[in-house]
C-alpha cells in the first residue's frame, strides 16, 4: 500500500494515468487502434501517426516548460514565430515574390538554420522584454503574437510559397528507406537534448530556483534575469525548429496557418503535465507526455469521425476534467469525503 | 477646489487619449480627400466596434483581478450562431433568443469562474478550454455560414438597422448639395451605457473597489475580510455576460453567424486594455482606458482601409508596434515610481 501510494505521487503519475486512458478508450472502440503496419517501406498506424503528429507540440513543450518555469508566464507568440521562421526560410530559399520553385537560391540546410535563427531572435525580443524590462511574460509575448505572423505574410508577400524541391520534404515526412517518420526523429533529439542538458548541467536546478524565488535566486549569485533570457531564447529556438517541420510537412510556407493555435497546445502540454503555470517546479518528461496525450485525444477524436470543427467541444471538456482531477483543492475535497488520509489534508491546510 | 491628482496612471491614461487624438487628426490630414475627416467616419469607428467595446470592459474587469479570459472571442462566435440559427433559420421571436444568449453567457462566466476560484485552477488554463468549448458548440450548431434576413426576422432587421440621427450640423454637404446627417446606431448606445455604468461600478460600488483589492494583493484583501473567491466568480460571470452583450451588437452589426467569427477577438481586447493601462498583474486600469484602447485599435484598422493599397497585415504590425511602445512606457513609469520609494 505504501509502495502504491509512493508510486501515486511521483510527477509522472497522473499525466501517464491520463495517455493510458485515452489509448484505452481507443482500443475499446477501436481494436486495431495499436496495429501498426509497413505499407511501401513505411510505417503505419494511428499509434506511429500520434507520435508523428505530436512532434510539434512536443518541441514546443520543450521551450514552453523551460519558459513557465523561469517566469511564471507563458510564451504565446510560439505558434506565429512557427509561422515567421517558415516564411522567411522559403524567402531565403525561394526569393521573394516567388509562388512555387524546384531549384533553390541558396543551400537548404542553410535556409533552414536561418529559419530555426529567426526564432531564436524572436525568442530573445521576448526575453529581453521579460527579463530586462520586467514586463509580464504574456503581454510581451502579445507583441510578437500580433507581428510575426503578419511579419510572416509580408516576407511572403501575401501568398502561399510552394518549395517543390524533394529533399525539403524529407524533414516533415520520410527520409527515403527509413521507415520512421523524421519528424518523431527530430522531437527525439530536441526531447534528448533538452534531458542532456537539464541533468549534466546545474542549468535545470537554476531556472526552478529563479522561478520559485526571483529575489533569493539573485542573493545567491544567480543571474536570474540572464537565466530567463535564456530560457525564452530556447523556446523560440524550439519554435523555429517546429516552424521549419511544420513547412517541410506541407513543402510550402503558408503563414496564415502554420502554427495556428500550437501556443495553446503547447500551453496545454505544460498544464496537462501537472506543471504549476505559476512557475518554479518543473517535470519536463510530464510536459512532453502532455503534449502526446493532446495529439492522441485529437487522433482519437477524428478516428471517430468527429469533424475538426467540432472536435474542441471534447477536447474541453477533457481537458477540464484532467485538469479538475489534478487540482489540489479537488483532490483535498475528494480525501476529505473518503475520510482516508486526514493527515494529509491538514498539512495541506497548514500550507 | 479639489485639486485632480496626476500619478503616473492618469499620465498613461492621458497620452492614451492624446495617441488616440494625434492619430485621428494625422488620419484627418492625410486622408481628407477621402473623407476620413467626415464626423461618420469616426462614428463608423464607434459602430463595427461596439462588440469589442462591451467586451473590452468585461475583460478589464477580469484583469483587474490578476486573471485573464481568453474565451471571450469564440463566445461572440457561439452568440452569433445562436442568433442567427434560431432567427435566421428557424424564425423564432427575438426577444426571448435575446434573452437565452444572456443567460448563456450567465451561466458560462458561472462555471468558468467556479472552475477558477472555488478550484483554483489558473484562468488560462479554464478560459481556454471555454475557448474551445465555445468554438466547437458554433459548430456542432452548424458548419454553414448563417443570416439573418428581413424576411427571416423583419423585427431585428429593423432593429440591426436602425438609424438614430445625431444633430444636423455635425454633417456635411455632399457634392449635389444634400445634407448628410451623421447617425449612431442602437449598439453604440449599448456599448457607451456598457462603459457607463461599469465605469461607475468599479468606482463607486463596494464590488468594484474589492476588484481592485483583489487584484493589488489577494492575500491583504483576503485579511480584510473580503471574500476573494466570490468577487474572482463574480468579475468572470460578469466578463461572460458582458462578452453576451457585445455578442448581440456584433451579431447586430454583421446579421451573421459563421464558425470562423470573432476569431482573435480575445487577443485584440486584451491589447486594447494594455494599451488602456491596465496590467496583467491586476490591481491597475479603468474602462475608459479600454474605451480608447478599443478607438486606437479602430482607428488604425480604419487607416489601413482606407489607403486601400497596403496589405492588412500592416494593421496587425502596426497594433503590435503600439502595444510595444505602451508596455515599455508603464514599465518605465513603474521603474520611476520604484525610484522614488
Amino acid at each position: 500500500m505504501n509502495r502504491l501510494r509512493g508510486v501515486t505521487k511521483k510527477a509522472l503519475f497522473l499525466p501517464l494515468i491520463c495517455l493510458v486512458l485515452v489509448l484505452l478508450l481507443n482500443m475499446i472502440k477501436d481494436p486495431g487502434f495499436f496495429s501498426i503496419a509497413i505499407n511501401n517501406g513505411v510505417l503505419y498506424g494511428r499509434l506511429i501517426d500520434i507520435l508523428n503528429r505530436g512532434s510539434e507540440i512536443a518541441i514546443l513543450a520543450v521551450g514552453q516548460t523551460l519558459v513557465v518555469a523561469a517566469s511564471a508566464g507563458t510564451d504565446i507568440s510560439v505558434g506565429s514565430v512557427m509561422s515567421l521562421s517558415a516564411c522567411f526560410c522559403s524567402v531565403l530559399l525561394a526569393g521573394y515574390g516567388v509562388n512555387s520553385t524546384d531549384t533553390f537560391r541558396m543551400p537548404m540546410l542553410a535556409g533552414m538554420l536561418s529559419g530555426v535563427f529567426v526564432g531564436g531572435v524572436c525568442g530573445a525580443v521576448n526575453g529581453s522584454l521579460v527579463s530586462k524590462l520586467k514586463i509580464q511574460p504574456m503581454i510581451a509575448t502579445l507583441i510578437l503574437f500580433t507581428a510575426a505572423r503578419a511579419v510572416g505574410l509580408l516576407l511572403c508577400n501575401n501568398q502561399i510559397t510552394y518549395l517543390r524541391y524533394e529533399p525539403y520534404k524529407y524533414l516533415g515526412n520520410f527520409i527515403p528507406g527509413c521507415p520512421v517518420p523524421t519528424p518523431i526523429f527530430v522531437a527525439a533529439a530536441v526531447i534528448s537534448a533538452a534531458f542532456l542538458v537539464l541533468r549534466k548541467t546545474s542549468l535545470g536546478l537554476y531556472i526552478q530556483s529563479v522561478g520559485i524565488n526571483n529575489r533569493a535566486a539573485r542573493l545567491l549569485g544567480i543571474n536570474s534575469a540572464r537565466i530567463c533570457f535564456l530560457c525564452y531564447v530556447i523556446c523560440g529556438l524550439c519554435a523555429g525548429i517546429a516552424g521549419i517541420v511544420a513547412s517541410s510537412r506541407i513543402y510550402s510556407a503558408d503563414s496564415n496557418n502554420i502554427g495556428l493555435y500550437y501556443e495553446l497546445d503547447a500551453i496545454l502540454a505544460v498544464a496537462l503535465g501537472g506543471n504549476s503555470l505559476g512557475g518554479g517546479k518543473f517535470n519536463m518528461a510530464a510536459s512532453v507526455v502532455g503534449a502526446y496525450t493532446i495529439q492522441a485525444i485529437n487522433t482519437t477524436l477524428l478516428a471517430l469521425g468527429i469533424s475538426t470543427d467540432q472536435a474542441p467541444v471534447v477536447k474541453a471538456i477533457i481537458v477540464v476534467v484532467i485538469v479538475t482531477i489534478q487540482s489540489p483543492v479537488f483532490r483535498a475535497w475528494v480525501l476529505s469525503r473518503t475520510g482516508r488520509n486526514r493527515k494529509a489534508i491538514k498539512e495541506g491546510a497548514g500550507a | 477646489m479639489k485639486r485632480v491628482s496626476i500619478n503616473s496612471n492618469t499620465v498613461l491614461l492621458l497620452i492614451t487619449i492624446g495617441l488616440f487624438a494625434a492619430m485621428y487628426a494625422a488620419g484627418c490630414v492625410i486622408y481628407a480627400d477621402k473623407g476620413f475627416s467626415h464626423f461618420q467616419t469616426f462614428l463608423n469607428v464607434l459602430i463595427t466596434n461596439a462588440g469589442l467595446i462591451c467586451v473590452a470592459c468585461g475583460m478589464t474587469c477580469v484583469m483587474l483581478t490578476g486573471g485573464i479570459d481568453i474565451s471571450v472571442g469564440s463566445l461572440i462566435a457561439m452568440d452569433c450562431m445562436i442568433l442567427a440559427y434560431s432567427m435566421g433559420v428557424k424564425g423564432y421571436p427575438c426577444v426571448p433568443m435575446l434573452v437565452f444568449v444572456l443567460a448563456i453567457g450567465l451561466v458560462f462566466g458561472l462555471v468558468q469562474g467556479f472552475l477558477v476560484a472555488y478550484m483554483e485552477i489558473q484562468p488560462f488554463i479554464v478560459t481556454m478550454a471555454g475557448m474551445f468549448f465555445a468554438r466547437g458548440m458554433t459548430a456542432v450548431i452548424s458548419t454553414a455560414q448563417l443570416s439573418i434576413t428581413q424576411q427571416s426576422n423583419p423585427q431585428y432587421y429593423a432593429w440591426a438597422n436602425a438609424k438614430i440621427e445625431l444633430p444636423a450640423f455635425l454633417g456635411y454637404m455632399n457634392n449635389k448639395g444634400a445634407v448628410i446627417v451623421p447617425f449612431i446606431r442602437p449598439t453604440v448606445v449599448i456599448a457607451l451605457a456598457v462603459v457607463a455604468i461599469i465605469f461607475l461600478v468599479l468606482r463607486y460600488t463596494k464590488f468594484g473597489r474589492s476588484l481592485y483589492a483583489v487584484g493589488g494583493s489577494e492575500s491583504s484583501a483576503k485579511m480584510m475580510g473580503l471574500d476573494v473567491r466570490r468577487t474572482k466568480l463574480k468579475a468572470y460571470v460578469l466578463s461572460s455576460f458582458l462578452c453576451s452583450i457585445g455578442g448581440i451588437c456584433y451579431s447586430l452589426n454583421t446579421m451573421a453567424g459563421a464558425v470562423q467569427q470573432a476569431k482573435g477577438f480575445e487577443m485584440e481586447a486584451i491589447a486594447s486594455s494594455v494599451i488602456g493601462g491596465t496590467l496583467l498583474t491586476g490591481g491597475v486600469g479603468n474602462v475608459i482606458g479600454s474605451l480608447f484602447g478599443v478607438l486606437i485599435n479602430g482607428t488604425i484598422n480604419t487607416l489601413v482601409i482606407t489607403n486601400g493599397k497596403l496589405l492588412s497585415s500592416w494593421a496587425n504590425i502596426a497594433t503590435a508596434a503600439l502595444l510595444c511602445f505602451f508596455i515599455i512606457l508603464q514599465s518605465v513609469f513603474a521603474l520611476i515610481k520604484e525610484r522614488k520609494k
